[in-house]
């Protein structure tokens, strides 16, 4: 059923997955490269003890015998460094002059810099990498005086293996804890995602003909979507009713002047009387031609109501639309003793709507004047306090006011029990008024009777 | 003794195999591969065991040259730092010194799961590999030492030479530490142990023990009468002959004794490794060591059966002198001449006229 609906490539799931994926990806490799950082220099730490441990053992064991040094060497110093079983062992001791006293001759020396009594280079062994440190002592014998520089070194095979040791041991906790990682992001990606499941769900239980708003709660991030989807559930409701109203209102206003019809029909056929009942047949057109002119006035409510909820809203002048309707001349026929004049100025009167809609609410407004109104009538446009306004105006009293006072609560509904179609006028123009975010204002001013659209002022458009 | 070692090692540079004792060819005369292995040990020990090698090899022949130790080690390091091609296999009772051979780089790698399956001690940088077990024991003359007297610990050996008058007396023979290798390194091995041996020592050169250089002199010596008592003589050497004469009675000294492992190295300049490293498998194997054990180079030493004074043993009397860098000590140029100096101080005292 959603075949059509266009999709991402990937699902929600999928890129959190990915991006949870990358993230351990990227991290765990720095973590590996600190790890191994780490493994090598804690060993390095490590074994660099056992070296100085071994090179402090030796040179203390050196003593002057006479006017030679001597070195017993220890062998705990050679048991200490056999603590890595697998490194070949190198070492010198150098007497005050620089002489050899034992060990490799040839041992790489420690580099130039100050010596500081205990450095520690990186130098080969018999061809093998090896870490040696140098470690001097200073006599001052009566017959010797001088430093005595003592070189121990081993080769890296156990510092190796105790990083490799120390790094896969890290790698191991690492990997645990990206297992557990990956199985919290399942579970809080899960988590995270339900609230979507339980609006889809919510959505898809509804009754297609369920127009309310969805009640579900939703997170903060998807508010916009569902307030979206309730505004155009919203119209659609809205829409719905206003047909439902408007076939409501129609059977309600059509039934009464029908029944009317036919009784004058039935009068007209028992009436053996000619003159009488060709008064009949004169009332029975009558009404009939009253009859057209509110199914007229009932199509035109329709149409405008539907206009003004569905179209596309444009620029319109309300001058043209006040022009529109005094040029049309409608009235001429059905009151031709009825004065009608277009007041409009010279500065553009613009809102945002439809030029039908506004015209026939005019028009509406218009046959009101004409109808219970006294001449002159005055149709116009113009700017008052910030707001667009398109009114007409007869030079009559008005209504009554307590009727005036119904006809603001209900147009329709009065309309109806009238039964003459005049509050159905006024309904068409308040509704239009409110499409366009206005108001239908009736009054009472100085020069008369005006019914006014109030709406809020467009942009000018030149 | 070892500078007459050196000089000899010196002018026969040109034909290196003079300085050997003996030299025995092993095999076919047309096989394509001749393995050359020199060794400290006694070939007519171990020819059993190359007989043996060669028998589930027969494509090999073995050239083998029995050295004495000092003369190996110093033809060994002389191969190894002018890289020249000299023995496939070099296997010495002078362990420190195989140790030595091994710290200097001068061997070649092996693993297999024959070597893997070693204990630590017999095992260093998988370059070297204790292949035997053999103690120091104490050798005497069975018709000339009374069963009482005979030696069961070094105390005994100790409270039989105190006496002033003490037959005893210029009638012990040991290993001179100059001229023996091994008999350096038993030595060295006994003044890590114990305290006894600064007693002995002194005992020993006190009532003019003689310091000679070979295990067959001092066998023969024990057999014929010359020596009553022999110390720190290699055990298996000693139990070969005592097989064969009865007059040579053996104890393994009850405070401790002193285990050797031969260690065996192939040179990193060897010619035929691969070779090589078949032997060593071999000997590590269970036929290889079966027939060390058949010529008592592998000894179980706590089994009540082989030892011979029938006093067995305990494990923890055993003092096996592993491969550990730590032997590298007992070389020091220092330190073996402190050593040395020691041991010609206390024997030079007591030699008589």
């Amino acid at each position: 059923m959603n075949s059509h609906i266009p999709r991402w490539k990937l699902s929600l799931v999928a890129r959190v997955a990915l991006a949870v994926a990358l993230l351990l990806a990227v991290g765990g490799a720095l973590v590996s490269v600190a790890a191994f950082a780490y493994g090598r220099q804690a060993a390095q730490d490590a074994y660099d003890r056992l070296l100085v441990g071994a090179a402090t053992g030796i040179a203390a064991s050196i003593s002057v015998d006479g006017t030679d040094l001597v070195v017993d060497l220890p062998v705990s110093a050679f048991q200490l460094l056999a603590l890595a079983p697998d490194d070949r062992i190198a070492y010198r001791v150098t007497g005050t002059a620089g002489e050899v006293l034992t060990g490799y001759a040839d041992l790489p020396g420690p580099p130039d810099t100050p010596a500081t009594g205990l450095d520690f280079y990186d130098a080969r062994f018999f061809g093998e990498p090896a870490r040696y440190v140098a470690i001097t002592r200073r006599f001052a014998e009566r017959n010797v005086s001088g430093p005595v520089e003592v070189i121990v070194g081993q080769t890296l095979r156990a510092r190796r293996a105790l990083a490799l040791e120390i790094t896969q041991r890290a790698l191991v906790v690492l990997a645990g804890a990206g297992v557990l990682m990956s199985l919290l992001a399942v579970f809080v990606v899960r988590s995270a995602l339900r609230p979507l499941d339980r609006l889809a769900e919510a959505v898809a239980r509804r009754d297609p003909y369920d127009l309310t708003p969805i009640a579900v709660p939703v997170p903060k991030e998807t508010e916009v979507l569902v307030g979206a989807l309730n505004g155009f559930m919203g119209r659609i409701d809205q829409q719905v009713r206003a047909m439902r109203g408007l076939i409501s209102d129609s059977a309600h206003q059509l039934r009464t002047p029908v029944a009317a019809l036919r009784a004058q029909a039935d009068l007209a056929a028992g009436e053996p009387d000619g003159t009488r009942r060709n008064a009949i047949v004169t009332r029975i057109h009558r009404r009939t031609v009253e009859l057209g002119h509110l199914l007229d006035q009932m199509l035109s409510r329709a149409l405008v109501i539907h206009r003004a909820e569905s179209l596309r809203r444009e620029p319109v002048d309300l001058r043209d639309a006040a022009l529109e309707v005094v040029e049309a001349g409608d009235f001429a026929l059905t009151a031709p003793g009825v004065e009608i004049r277009l007041e409009i100025g010279e500065a553009e009167v613009p809102v945002q709507g439809d030029l039908l809609s506004l015209t026939e609410a005019a028009k509406n407004l218009l046959g009101n004047a004409v109808k219970h109104g006294a001449t002159p009538v005055r149709v116009g446009a113009s700017v008052e306090k910030g707001r667009a306004v398109l009114w007409v105006e007869d030079s009559g009293t008005g209504p009554a006011p307590e009727y005036l006072a119904r006809l603001g609560s209900r147009f329709a509904h009065n309309a109806t029990s009238r039964g003459d179609g005049s509050g159905l006028g006024l309904a068409i123009a308040a509704s239009v008024a409110q499409a366009y975010g206005g108001e239908l204002v009736l009054e009472t001013v100085r020069t008369g009777f005006r019914a006014a659209l109030v709406m809020p002022l467009g942009e000018v458009t030149e | 003794m070892r500078k007459f070692w050196l000089l000899l090692g010196l002018l026969a540079l040109p034909l290196p195999a003079s300085a050997q004792e003996v030299s025995t060819r092993f095999g076919p005369e047309d096989a394509n591969v001749r393995l050359l292995v020199r060794s400290t040990t006694d070939i007519r020990i171990f020819g059993p065991v190359i007989d043996a090698f060669l028998a589930a090899r027969p494509d090999l022949a073995v050239d083998y040259e029995q050295w004495g130790s000092n003369p190996l080690f110093d033809l060994s390091l002389e191969d190894c730092t002018q890289e020249r091609t000299g023995a496939d296999v070099v296997i010495s009772s002078g362990v420190h010194q195989m140790v030595q051979l091994v710290n200097n780089a001068c061997a070649a790698p092996h693993v297999s799961a024959l070597t893997t399956a070693l204990p630590a001690a017999l095992r260093w940088r998988d370059e070297l590999w204790g292949i035997t077990r053999e103690a120091a024991v104490i050798a005497y003359n069975r018709d000339l030492v009374p069963p009482g007297d005979v030696p069961r610990t070094r105390f005994d050996l100790l409270d039989l030479l105190r006496p002033t008058a003490s037959p005893y007396a210029g009638h012990v023979a040991t290993y001179d530490v100059e001229e023996s290798g091994l008999g350096y390194l038993f030595a060295f091995s006994d003044a890590r142990e114990a305290t006894t041996f600064g007693a002995l020592l002194e005992s020993l050169g006190r009532t003019g023990a003689i310091a000679t250089c070979c295990s067959a002199e001092i066998i023969a010596g024990v057999a014929d009468g010359t020596y009553l008592i022999a110390y720190n003589v290699l055990g298996s050497y000693a139990q070969v002959a005592a097989l064969d004469d009865p007059r040579i009675g053996i104890v393994l000294p009850q405070d401790y004794t002193l285990v050797l492992s031969r260690a065996l190295m192939i040179p990193k300049e060897a010619a035929h490794r691969i070779e090589a490293a078949a032997f060593l498998d071999f000997l590590l194997s269970a036929p290889g060591r079966a027939a060390l054990s058949d010529v008592l180079l592998i000894n179980p030493l706590t089994d009540k059966a082989s030892a011979e004074e029938r006093a067995p043993l305990s494990e923890t009397a055993l003092r096996p002198i592993g491969l550990s860098p730590a032997l590298i000590v007992a070389l020091d140029q220092q330190k073996r001449a402190q050593f040395i100096h020691r041991w010609r101080d206390n024997f030079s005292r007591g030699v008589r006229p």
